[in-house]
């Protein structure tokens, strides 16, 4: 290549993981020394393409010395640290936070991943009891802050909620997300720089949320789909996608994933475009191209009827 | 940013409401298509570039207090002005359980409904306050109650914030609370309502030359700088000066002082890795949102004693090469940032707050914060997010403060009653400091004293005193019946029985015997209280308070509380022991895995009392 | 961020000059003229590596600031602000849109560009240099491939490289004719003229997209014989002789594209076209076939293979590694090649390899549909955020930001005019009228009217726009029309407030 780009030499920073020495470079984060060494690590609201907010506290190891464990995504590695990934202390802690969130969220379609941790740690979602009803729609988004519906204690408190349902691109089922901040994240700094979304509230009434809860075509919203494609818990979905869950028509052993480029402007987004019979169901990019690595614009993730005619 | 409002128009008082928190800031004249280029700045300045979101909190404070809520309108206004989207600001407004985003009476009390006002109050403010006012949220007459966590005002049994809105507007805290006295007040004229002002310092009488911290409580006029002085206030800085910030650290390493705010780190540390800092500038903040259920010590040296906070602020600031201060003071607590507020205004009057501080080659100011109704806002990181003008939300450490804290520059951070043992050790020398107390726990400790003893109030020992003696000192036990329990620290304290009265009040002693010091709270119970009563406000305090961040403790504390109510309902699922067990485990990874210190603490008090058997079921 | 709308990039912009529709040359060279008389021009690189400076010093030596300021109308601070920051840069780019080459003299405008980066040397390194932005996925693609008058496919010249179209001569066993052809509106003229009779349109809808666009339709409806081949029926098929139902090439076919950095990434087949639309590679083989030439049935990737195999700029670039590195910037020249982040880094070669740079001296000429008190405003045509082009792809998905389109002016204008959001007004330009509802849009300045072009169902934007074209690069001046606008009296909903919906145009 005929660039000169200054690589800056990156010096190697030696850990032991689970009894073993390894090096890695100097500002890599534990999860990214571990899974370099085929270390399989549970992860929910990290996502390489953003900033760690390490918030579903699912990737905990332990770390000699420190009190407690030690989200490890957002932990950079140290010189001779000592970092365990193991340990029952650590797996209890993951059962535990999975277990919390399948009492209180819907995580029924997530990714094959995650559904292997969960067997993996053997989540029992009923652990805290029965399930408690769902809210009525806003119910939750107008909770004064600091305060919450007593209850019984006899049913888990849950976030479950109706559909909202503003746009004919993409809805929002809250009832499916686990708060991992990604939305919130791409729809600011780390993409879009939109901010048509933020956390709203406070504790476990906390959820995303436009200003006064207006829906999406009154808010900021710009339609890039990229909140869409970082979550990882389908609670934003297209409506397509959306639709055909509901007329059970969604198939994913009939579809395919095809990459390709998008057909409007000269930037050179890469699409995958998955198909159902000979139909664009969803538009996906991936992460691992450096273009836009995974992100894209209105046009490019829902400007494709054209094609289904 | 693409700033986009609903185009819903903002009221002339909601305009001037933000125009008074804002009109400092240079903003461009005339409409932006006058012109036919610009500057950063001339156009709409955006938070990502250095812009004036920490206004933000302020701001809302201004439309709440005018008005009564925050509109649609008033909140685009606000955004606009300050180049933050809509839905950030909608974030940090709902965050807060002050700022009300609906409309709302003008007059709002909030009721404490928490631990020691429950116990005194036998579990129900509700019904005098209903029986006045309607039910509890209520916004259809012209006054609304609510309940609220702890007011500080546990020494007086009983307590309320009373917000009033609109031109004037007054905020004033009331203990203890009698509805009846209440309406009475609320008939007068709004700029007549009182602050009903006390402190109890029983030592003040009894034993006076025991007092270091609280001297001045009580002695001095807390609004008068040359009544501070004539009793030795600015002798500490003098010296300060004197000798220069790195004597300064240095007697501070002497005397070992460790932060009073819970974690009980050593502050030359914390002071010595600012100082080193080369980034600049550096920022000291003294963290005033005390907020822990069962304390009241910090407001007490607010009201009573403000210049000490300056002074000791001051010399921070100096010792850490710091330009700027922050005092983060709780919204909770009206008297208590006025009379700093005053403190501020009347230092700087005297040059000593400003530039050439005593004439020497030091400038330092400070500027006063307040906070709107979070307890997490008092976790050092989610208090810089918040004078950031963000969502009270902790941080993940490392970065430290001291690497990258308040706006991420190196930022020092201690609470009050750390700030005034300063003063103390610079008047009477690093080394004699380090002689009071015990080796490990130098000096003396606030106590806030409440619930079922004789005499209530707040209390200064040294380190080491032990649990009876100091219940001794408030005279006991105040009803005939025995003691039940003793919850030690605050809710993220733990319980103690009446067999571990000898347990010495150190950082090691607590330590030892596996309870906290905490904030200092020592709040009594006797046989008769209802402990079901406390455990389940203490879930239900951590539930309410949680930022709702990470899982363990947003999810983790709505289940404790379940677990809480289903123990002593006694309907548990499945066998009780396996309940105990799911609570015990629920608790460790509360404890491992959650962001802050909130998380981390928030099923101590509860696993400690059932391990003491307290919880009836 | 340069830009007569303060858009929503000038609002992110650290520094946003608002010039006046078509003084972009003005700007240009009185950025140059401060930076020569700042003492801030690279002269080492000017020296070493580029030719006719002085003569160029001269030629900007009229543009004071002030007189900067004169020509622009923006503050001549904020040029010496420009100027400065631009000069003082360690790395810096020139990114450019239509906005710069949608002029009658968009030629210069870019050579105006390219003299400051070779004043400043911001070119030949990483991070730095002249960036086109393109406007449509394989629009650098087309060029690449010589679907230019002068071009061989890699920018191998048809008139002067003889080696070249030798090469290609060999290839195809046919001659090649050594003469440039026409470009579009050369094409268009030569209609007129009556030169051109027969017209085959592969994916373009000029129908719909020509400057003075009722002129362009007459002229296509008196061919002898319009062809077209597309995806839809566009309002150019509607006149056409024969239709080709054409596949989508970027989801419908396989093949390559090329993006605004020179990646040629590959496009691939998800989909079976609909009906009787066939791949573009088989449409053009089987109308070979019926002329007497069988050219057999090739893939996209034995065509493309022949394609390195005649342009250099491309031959290491097999579908292979286009697969593995997610595509190759050209030029890219042997299968070892890992492609090239940027250009004329010869330039800083000691000594330069090849040819020195020249300035190219350019003249400030303001658009040429001048304002007058007949037509006092200046229009300039664009995109919208969630809409592309004539519509005819981004019109079929129903965006929640799509409204219909309007003549927008700024708030100073609604006033003067007399105007409220949603009223229907009609414009008119030297060559035509339309009506479309006026909006309020607090990006533009008073005299300055916004329209796109994504509707011309609707509202027929490009009646107004004049078919005046640079004469080097065939482009139409687009971006500068002198209309006036009048009352009607009627009224239209326009559904969301103007305040939401601007800052996305």
């Amino acid at each position: 290549m005929s660039d000169s780009v200054a690589v800056s030499i990156q010096r190697s920073v030696s850990v032991t993981i689970d009894g073993i020495e390894v090096a890695a470079p100097e500002g890599s984060s534990i999860l990214q020394t571990c899974r370099s060494q085929g270390i399989d690590i549970p992860t929910l609201c990290y996502m390489e393409t953003l900033t760690p907010v390490n918030t579903c506290r699912l990737c905990m190891v332990e770390v000699q010395g420190s009190r407690t464990l030690v989200p490890s995504c957002s932990r950079k590695i140290e010189p001779g640290m000592v970092v365990i990934t193991n340990s029952d202390r650590v797996s209890e802690s993951r059962k535990m936070v999975l277990e919390l969130l399948a009492s209180s969220v819907d995580m029924s379609i997530v990714s094959d991943e995650l559904a292997g941790w969960m067997e993996l740690y053997q989540v029992d979602k009923e652990r805290f009891g029965p399930m408690a009803a769902p809210s009525s729609l806003g119910e939750r988004e107008t909770m004064r802050a600091g305060h919450h519906h007593k209850s019984d204690g006899s049913k888990a408190a849950t976030v479950f909620e109706p559909v909202k349902i503003d746009n004919d691109q993409y809805v929002r089922d809250y009832s499916r997300c686990v708060l991992c901040y990604r939305c919130v994240e791409a729809c600011g700094t780390d993409a879009q720089n939109t901010f048509a979304i933020a956390l709203g509230g406070r504790g476990f009434e906390a959820h995303i949320t436009t200003e006064f809860d207006v829906p999406l075509p009154e808010s900021a919203c710009v339609y890039c789909g990229n909140c869409v494609a970082v979550c990882p818990t389908s609670a934003l979905m297209f409506k397509i996608e959306h639709d055909m869950r509901q007329d059970q028509s969604w198939d994913e052993s009939r579809q395919t994933i095809t990459r390709t480029v998008c057909p409007y402007c000269g930037v050179g987004c890469n699409l995958e475009i998955h198909t159902q019979d000979n139909k664009i169901v969803k538009v996906t990019s991936p992460l691992d191209h450096d273009v836009t690595e995974g992100m894209l614009c209105v046009k490019g993730r829902f400007g494709f009827e054209f094609i289904n005619g | 940013m693409d700033l986009r409002t609903s185009g819903k128009p903002a009221s002339p008082e909601e305009i001037e409401a933000v125009e008074s928190v804002i009109s400092i800031l240079e903003r461009p004249t005339g409409t932006e298509t006058d012109g036919k280029g610009s500057l950063d700045g001339r156009g709409i300045p955006f938070d990502n570039k250095g812009g004036h979101r920490d206004l933000l909190l302020p701001a809302l404070h201004a439309i709440q207090e005018r008005i009564g809520w925050i509109s649609h309108g008033a909140l685009d206004y606000l955004s606009l002005q300050l180049g933050v989207a809509p839905a950030e600001t909608y974030g940090v407004a709902s965050f807060y359980s002050m700022f009300s985003l609906e409309e709302t009476p003008k007059t709002v009390i909030h009721v404490c409904d928490d631990i020691a006002c429950r116990a005194a109050e036998n579990g129900e403010p509700a019904a005098a306050m209903s029986g006045r006012w309607g039910a509890e949220g209520d916004g259809s007459g012209e006054v609304m109650w609510v309940r609220s966590p702890c007011l500080g005002r546990c020494e007086d049994g009983s307590a309320a914030l009373v917000q009033r809105a609109g031109m004037p507007h007054r905020r004033i805290l009331v203990a203890p609370l009698a509805a009846d006295a209440l309406a009475v007040e609320l008939e007068k004229p709004v700029h007549d309502w009182a602050n009903t002002e006390s402190f109890r310092v029983p030592q003040r009488e009894s034993d006076p030359s025991s007092l270091r911290l609280l001297k001045r409580v009580g002695v001095a006029d807390p609004t008068s700088v040359d009544s501070y002085r004539s009793h030795g206030g600015y002798r500490a800085l003098r010296r300060a000066l004197e000798i220069g910030p790195d004597n300064v650290i240095r007697e501070i390493k002497d005397s070992k002082l460790m932060g009073r705010g819970g974690a009980a780190f050593p502050t030359a540390i914390k002071w010595e890795s600012v100082a080193r800092n080369t980034a600049r500038p550096h920022y000291f903040v003294c963290n005033a949102d005390e907020s822990e259920p069962g304390t009241f010590k910090d407001r007490v040296i607010m009201e009573q004693d403000p210049f000490a906070i300056v002074e000791g602020l001051t010399i921070a600031g100096y010792a850490t090469g710091c330009e700027k201060g922050y005092i983060y003071v709780r919204g909770e607590y009206p008297l208590a940032e006025e009379r700093l507020d005053h403190a501020i205004h009347e230092a700087r009057s005297k040059g000593l707050l400003g530039n050439r501080i005593f004439d020497r080659d030091f400038d330092f100011d400070i500027e006063l914060r307040r906070g709107a109704g979070a307890y997490i806002a008092g976790e050092e990181t989610a208090l810089f997010n918040s004078i950031e003008g963000k969502r009270a939300e902790p941080r993940n450490k490392p970065p430290f403060p001291a690497q990258a804290g308040l706006f991420q520059k190196p930022t020092g951070v201690n609470n009050v009653e750390t700030l005034i043992n300063v003063l103390e050790i610079l008047e009477i020398g690093g080394l004699a400091f380090s002689n009071i107390g015990t080796p490990d726990s130098t000096g003396t400790r606030l106590f806030c004293l409440s619930g079922s003893v004789s005499e209530p109030g707040l209390y200064e020992a040294p380190f080491g005193i032990r649990l009876g003696e100091l219940l001794d000192m408030a005279g006991g036990v105040s009803s005939p019946k025995s003691l039940k329990t003793v919850l030690l620290g605050g809710a993220a304290g733990s319980f103690v029985g009446p067999d571990q009265l000898d347990i010495a009040l150190s950082f090691e002693g607590v330590r030892t015997a596996g309870a906290t010091l905490g904030s200092g709270v020592v709040m009594v119970f006797d046989q008769d209280a209802d402990l079901d009563q406390a455990i389940l406000r203490i879930a239900q305090f951590f539930r309410e308070e949680s930022c709702g961040q990470c899982v363990p403790c947003r999810v983790g504390t709505a289940r404790q509380e379940e677990l809480v109510l289903r123990l002593s309902n006694n309907t548990v699922i499945g066998s009780r022991s396996d309940e105990i067990a799911l609570l015990g485990n629920l608790a460790t990874v509360m404890r491992e895995s959650s962001i802050c210190g909130l998380g981390q603490t928030a099923a101590n008090a509860i696993e400690s009392a059932f391990k003491l058997g307290l919880v009836r079921g | 961020m340069v830009d007569p709308r303060k858009t929503t990039s000038a609002q992110w912009a650290n520094v946003w000059l608002g010039l006046d529709v078509g003084t972009d040359i003005a700007l240009a060279n009185t950025i140059a003229r401060e930076i020569i008389h700042s003492g801030l021009a690279n002269t080492d690189f000017i020296t070493r590596a580029t030719s006719s400076f002085e003569e160029y010093a001269k030629s900007v030596e009229p543009f004071t600031l002030e007189e900067g300021e004169r020509l622009t109308s923006v503050p001549a601070g904020l040029i010496r602000e420009l100027a400065h920051s631009y000069a003082k840069a360690d790395r810096a780019q020139l990114c450019w849109t239509l906005g710069i080459t949608e002029h009658h003299n968009g030629t210069d405008n870019v050579f105006a560009l390219i003299n400051l980066a070779l004043l400043t040397g911001h070119v030949g390194k990483y991070g730095s240099g002249i960036v086109p932005l393109r406007g449509q996925n394989n629009v650098q693609g087309g060029g690449d491939m010589g679907a230019l008058p002068n071009k061989l496919p890699g920018f191998q010249d048809i008139e002067t490289d003889q080696r070249a179209r030798l090469r290609f001569e060999t290839r195809w066993g046919a001659s090649i004719p050594a003469k440039r052809g026409w470009h579009l509106s050369q094409m268009f003229e030569a209609m007129e003229r009556g030169e051109l009779r027969t017209l085959y349109v592969i994916g373009e809808n000029p129908a719909q997209s020509e400057a003075n666009v009722g002129h362009a339709i007459k002229l296509l409806e008196g061919l002898e014989h319009l062809v077209v081949q597309d995806i839809f029926l566009t309002k150019t098929a509607e006149l056409a002789t024969v239709v080709l139902p054409a596949s989508a090439n970027w989801v419908e076919a396989e093949g390559t594209v090329t993006s605004s950095e020179r990646r040629v990434q590959r496009v691939r087949r998800a989909l079976n076209p609909p009906g009787n639309a066939r791949d573009d590679i088989e449409i053009v083989c089987e109308i070979a076939r019926r002329l007497g030439h069988d050219w057999g049935n090739p893939t996209a990737e034995q065509v493309w293979d022949e394609l390195r195999s005649l342009s250099p700029i491309h031959a290491g670039m097999s579908y292979k590694r286009l697969e593995e590195l997610g595509g190759i910037q050209w030029p890219c020249t042997d299968e070892n090649d890992p492609g090239s982040l940027f250009l004329h880094g010869r330039l800083w070669a000691d000594p330069v390899v090849g040819p020195l740079a020249p300035f190219t001296p350019v003249d400030f000429l303001p658009a040429l549909d001048t304002l007058s008190e007949e037509f006092p405003i200046r229009l300039t045509t664009g995109r919208r955020l969630d809409s592309f082009n004539t519509g005819v792809q981004s019109g079929g998905f129903a965006s929640p930001l799509r409204r219909p389109e309007t003549l927008n002016l700024s708030p100073q204008d609604m006033a003067k005019y007399g105007l409220s959001d949603g009223e229907i007004i009609s414009i008119s330009s030297r060559r035509g009228s339309i009506e479309a509802p006026v909006l309020t849009d607090v990006t533009l300045h008073p005299g300055l009217a916004f329209m796109t072009f994504h509707f011309p169902d609707e509202v027929n934007t490009n009646i107004l726009t004049i078919d005046a074209w640079d004469p080097k690069s065939g482009t139409a001046e687009f971006k500068a029309t002198a209309v006036r606008v009048e009352k009607l009296g009627s009224q239209t909903e326009l559904g969301r407030s103007s305040s939401k919906v601007e800052a996305l145009s």
